[in-house]
């Protein structure tokens, strides 16, 4: 029966689909905890997740080695700051980066310190000024040490 | 054998049972609107933490300014989504315009960090055609790069607009409090990044936590929760403005 050939194509079709997804889908690919609508994935990528490499160190890896930093910052209003906001993540660092960076631009420092007269939000608690006004172009860092912000530099 | 196939049908009409394994690990995020000073640092702490190329205009998370003027307007911006911080009194009305509000006009101002609200009930994860976004069982949403197609359904389908295609590996992106710095007991790179402590992130039904005290006992609310999406971002301050 000539009319049954393109129902033995589709069954063609279909049969290579079926064998072909046992080799292409993962074997860890299923429904998990989160049950069908929200938890069908493949298991392996939760660990591919958590494999992924950690950037920001913190504190404490930098001032193991830089205390002599950790300890002016440490009695300024700045000691909020993580050190890594400023300079970059450490990574591997002293290993790769060698160097981190020290970016002596205006525009990191009026992140915090354009004014802003904010009622209600603690934005307007910080000491700012108008960047227009107030020696406008020139290096915040020539006049005021960023790890010592209340001393003269 | 018969009650064996009884059973199993009956686990298809008892959903309760999955209620009933909830893990004792379920991720929570306290955002304080009340503290926030608009510096950024999260933004370019989450870029460089998870590879999002740094000028690019998408980030996984970002802070809005909002700017209440006593006439009654509402004026909200991001720009850059904060990656350099708010370094500009001139509100950013898009299409190059900027706006300036006098100080005696404003009558209040705060600032709103976003971020995925890692919902209880995902709608970006049902969407997926492919199965490529899920969320496991700690509660986090994640998406396997290795097997998204690029579709973009599940950036259209999350109401909170928290999606994005990956600049450089052009699959599907979105914050997942940093599940690998989570998973080791460290901070996500935003929380760690704050100065102020704006940022927080605890685990549910832990009770020696202390941000999901505040969450299960203080005066916090969710971002649209008409949404029905069950988000378990935490806000402290949130306003009706915040769009």
């Amino acid at each position: 029966m000539h009319v049954l050939r393109p129902l033995y194509v589709v069954l063609l079709l279909l049969g290579i689909i079926l064998i072909a997804r046992v080799f292409i889908v993962p074997k860890d690919f299923g429904v998990y905890e989160r049950g069908y609508t929200y938890g069908w994935h493949r298991a392996g990528n939760a660990e591919d997740w958590k494999a992924v490499k950690v950037q920001y160190k913190g504190r404490d890896y930098c001032v193991a080695c830089h205390t002599v930093q950790g300890q002016q910052i440490s009695t300024s209003p700045h000691r909020i700051i993580e050190c890594e906001n400023c300079h970059g993540p450490a990574a591997d660092h002293p290993l790769s980066p060698k160097k981190l960076n020290i970016d002596r631009s205006r525009d990191l420092c009026l992140r915090c310190h354009t004014s802003l007269s904010y009622p209600g939000s603690m934005r307007s608690e910080i000491k700012g000024t108008n960047p227009d006004a107030h020696n406008p172009g020139i290096q915040c860092v020539i006049c005021h040490h960023p790890h010592q912000a209340s001393k003269p530099h | 054998m018969a009650l064996g196939f009884a059973r199993g049908v009956c686990e298809i009409f008892r959903p309760v049972s999955l209620e009933a394994s909830a893990t004792p690990i379920r991720w929570a995020f306290l955002v304080d609107t009340q503290k926030c000073i608009g510096c950024g640092f999260c933004v370019k702490a989450c870029k460089l933490e998870n590879d999002i190329p740094f000028n690019n205009n998408v980030s996984r998370t970002w802070v809005e300014r909002y700017v209440l003027t006593k006439e009654g307007r509402t004026y909200a911006d991001s720009p850059k989504e904060a990656r350099n911080g708010f370094s500009s009194s001139r509100i950013d009305l898009g299409n190059g315009k900027s706006q300036n509000i006098p100080g005696e006009n404003i009558d209040k101002a705060f600032f709103v960090p976003k971020l995925c609200n890692q919902c209880e009930k995902p709608p970006c994860v049902q969407v997926c055609p492919v199965g490529a976004t899920y969320q496991a069982a700690d509660g986090v949403v994640l998406v396997d790069r290795t097997w998204c197609i690029g579709c973009g359904y599940c950036i259209m389908a999350c109401p909170y607009g928290m999606r994005f295609f990956h600049p450089r590996y052009h699959v599907a992106e979105k914050c997942n409090f940093c599940y690998h710095r989570i998973s080791k007991a460290m901070e996500p790179a935003c929380v760690l990044a704050c100065p102020v402590g704006a940022r927080r992130i605890g685990k549910l039904r832990d009770s020696r936590d202390p941000v999901a005290k505040i969450i299960e006992t203080g005066r916090v609310s969710v971002h649209k929760p008409e949404y029905g999406t069950s988000p378990q971002v935490y806000f402290i301050g949130m306003s009706y403005e915040v769009r």
